[in-house]
């Protein structure tokens, strides 16, 4: 087996292959053999990188190095320089000044993990989430003090919608305008919700934050209150996570015990009650309304909407209702200001993600990194590589209103709108990396059995139509199907997409979509030929 | 407590707070701190945590200040404990089972010797 120890990129956006990437990769080919290494040394063309002033670049990990811009006289150096005697050819370095956008994190902590850069979770598993004393040694609450004190809400809208802040629940809504919806909406009684219901497969970093940090999300909803002009709240915490629900109530009594919540906050004339919810375990309660529904003591299930729950929330008032992660970053917004956060990743969604790695790769566990970094940096980086040498085939994005995305896009960097274009979802944030071991028949049909059971039932297109969709996929993996069944799938997912009421059965064709996209002949070969190709179904002739 | 009223209110508690936890660290007090995060207690956090407990009420250990953290995101290698002596840095051990808890008390704590077998690279 080859054990490659160091993989060497080559931008090859229009900008790189006009100022000579093909001469720089060929050159790169030819001195990697000379000097042996071809066999441990892994040469790919990448793409757009997302920095076009020193193109093209030529980028080395796991070091991270930035070369550019690189001529194809400059390879035999880089290569003797950096791969064969292991130093960095400094003179060849892109200048680091200019860096703009996700490469410039990459080397920036030494001794970590090189491009991870925590802001949510800068706390989390350095304090003791019991102790408010941790918390305030660190910076804690001052964000609040000052925005309650010194801050009009105009001013803190102003700050969150420079910083290019967008909710981390899903659908990534700036953050700033949400806040200025509900603190516009006429009314004298209004509340703040922090989501905490994560119910999406193979996601944890909600409930890391809030087992590591809670009064994190306890500060930056009494930001949220004071600026949407509420003086209740409910955080919302999945049924399952029990610890995480004990943290959080005891960080509000101590909260209480030093004034941050309660009567008269800071000598103003602020008040806030805060509640916690336990989840009522579906995973459609994590749906805002379904949410706000459950909340109220009625079953949960999605409202029609508009009206949006930013005018008719929680017992028909105006309601702000945000995910744990997005508040966890409003209290370091305010403190360090917007500009500091745009330093962080790509212009259009700027700041970091969490994201949970899982599936077939060496090290699985919890990352944040900032926004725009891109898959085949997190397999290799973070990942430590695909596990067993396999070949990485797809990744499943963000639970199951994610996407699947196929190897192809593994230099895409993973924002929202670098991923919206290129026709894929950020989905939550789980990364499942799946190898070519992997049968997209079968990965699409257990989140279809997913989406057919937290299907809430409300309304047609979605109760019927993910059990349809669920059935062609046995079928199909059973070897029973037809090349009719195809055109069903598609029909269905695009009535799904169309008719549901809420995002789950809006979503729930997504996965049909994309694997008859992108792997046509692999789900074709299930229905012409009766072969799975990966081996994973059973193909046993039965039809439901 | 008393409730803080102001931004100078909020400082001075933190200035408080700051000190006390810098006294800890000047009188070379030893701070142990244990993962329990759902992912460190599923690996056993509370098992590792109660065998320090037990050894510092056993061999009437002093001077040792036992603190829980929640996650820090590698799961994988939970129950995770963290021993800081004093002002140095902060070594990281990972899957400590409540054996290697006690021999890490014994080693590191006691005479200032690192167990590398256990260390992981934060
Ligand atoms: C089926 C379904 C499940 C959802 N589950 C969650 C969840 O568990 N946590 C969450 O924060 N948002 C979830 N959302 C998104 C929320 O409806 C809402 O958009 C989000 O809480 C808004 O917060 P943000 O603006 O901070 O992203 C879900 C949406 C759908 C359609
Ligand atoms: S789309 Fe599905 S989950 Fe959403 S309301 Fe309709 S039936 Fe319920």
């Amino acid at each position: 087996m080859k054990a490659i120890r160091s993989m060497v990129l080559v931008s090859s956006d229009p900008k790189s292959i006009e100022n000579g990437a093909n001469d720089v990769y060929q050159a790169l080919q030819h001195e990697l053999t000379s000097f042996g290494l071809d066999n441990e040394v892994s040469l790919t063309m990448v793409g757009d990188v997302g920095r076009h002033d020193a193109s093209p670049l030529v980028i080395v990990y796991p070091e991270a190095v930035i070369y550019g811009p690189v001529k194809k006289e400059d390879v035999h150096f880089l290569v003797e320089e950096h791969l064969y005697k292991g130093r960095v050819a400094v003179s060849l370095q892109a200048p680091v000044r200019e860096l703009s956008g996700r490469i410039a994190w990459l080397s920036a902590r030494k001794g970590t993990l090189p491009a991870e850069q925590r802001i949510v979770l800068e706390r989390a598993g350095e304090i003791d989430p019991d102790s408010i004393d941790d918390y305030i040694i660190r910076d804690g609450y001052q964000a609040f003090a000052t925005a309650l004190t010194a801050m009009t809400p105009d001013q803190i809208f102003d700050t969150l919608e420079k910083s290019g802040l967008r909710g981390r629940g899903g659908a990534g809504f700036p953050t700033g305008t949400k806040w200025r919806f509900v603190y516009k909406a006429k009314g004298e009684k209004k509340y703040v919700i922090c989501n905490a219901d994560e119910s999406e497969p193979g996601t944890f970093k909600d409930r890391l934050i809030l087992e590591g940090d809670p009064h994190s999300i306890i500060e930056a909803l009494a930001i949220a209150a004071y600026a949407v002009g509420a003086n209740e709240g409910y955080l919302y915490i999945r049924g399952e996570y029990v610890l995480a629900q004990e943290r959080i109530r005891k960080a509000i009594l101590q909260a209480k015990g030093m004034g941050f919540l309660g009567r008269n906050i800071f000598g103003t004339d602020f008040n806030l009650e805060l509640h916690v919810h336990a989840g009522a375990g579906a995973y459609i309660c994590g749906e805002e309304t379904a949410l706000i529904e459950s909340i109220e003591g009625k079953r949960g299930e999605p409202r029609a909407r508009p009206p949006y729950p930013t005018t008719h929330g929680l017992w028909g008032k105006p309601t702000l209702v945000n995910n744990v992660e997005t508040l966890a970053n409003v209290a370091p917004i305010l403190r360090n200001g917007a500009d500091w956060y745009r330093g962080f990743g790509p212009k259009s969604s700027p700041g970091t993600k969490v994201y949970t790695i899982l599936g077939n790769v060496n090290v699985t566990g919890l990352i944040e990194v900032p926004m725009g970094i891109t898959l085949r940096e997190v397999i290799a980086i973070y990942g430590k590589g695909m596990k067993n040498g396999k070949t990485f085939k797809l990744a499943q994005t963000g639970g199951s209103s994610g996407s699947i995305v196929p190897a192809t896009l593994q230099d895409t960097p993973m924002d929202f709108d670098s991923f919206s274009k290129a026709g894929v979802a950020l989905g939550s944030g789980a990364l499942l990396i799946c190898d070519d071991d992997t049968c997209v028949v079968d990965l699409a049909r257990v989140l279809l059995n997913f989406f057919r059971k937290e299907s809430c039932g409300k309304c047609n297109p979605c109760r019927i139509g993910t059990q349809r969709v669920y059935e062609i996929l046995t079928n199909i993996s059973e070897g029973t199907g037809s090349l009719n069944d195809l055109t069903d799938l598609m029909n269905l997912s695009d009535n799904l997409y169309q008719l549901s009421n809420c995002g789950l059965g809006q979503t729930a064709g997504a996965p049909i979509r994309d694997i008859v996209f992108h792997y046509r002949a692999e789900v074709e070969a299930h229905i012409r030929l009766k072969v799975c190709p990966t081996g994973v179904c059973s193909m046993s002739g039965k039809r439901i | 407590m008393s409730t803080i009223k102001s931004l100078e209110d909020l400082k001075r508690v933190r200035e408080e707070a700051l000190k006390k936890r810098d006294l800890k660290a000047s009188s070379g007090t030893v701070q142990v701190i244990v993962g329990m995060g759902t992912c460190g207690i599923a690996a056993g956090a509370r098992d590792t945590m109660k065998s320090i407990l037990d050894t510092i009420e056993k061999d009437s250990l002093s001077g040792i200040i036992v603190t829980q953290t929640g996650c820090i995101g590698i799961c994988e290698k939970e129950p995770i404990l963290q021993v800081v002596i004093g002002e140095a840095a902060k070594v990281t051990y990972g899957k400590v089972t409540p054996d290697i808890a006690k021999k890490i008390l014994k080693e590191h704590v006691g005479n200032g010797k690192v167990v590398t077998d256990h260390m992981i690279n934060i």
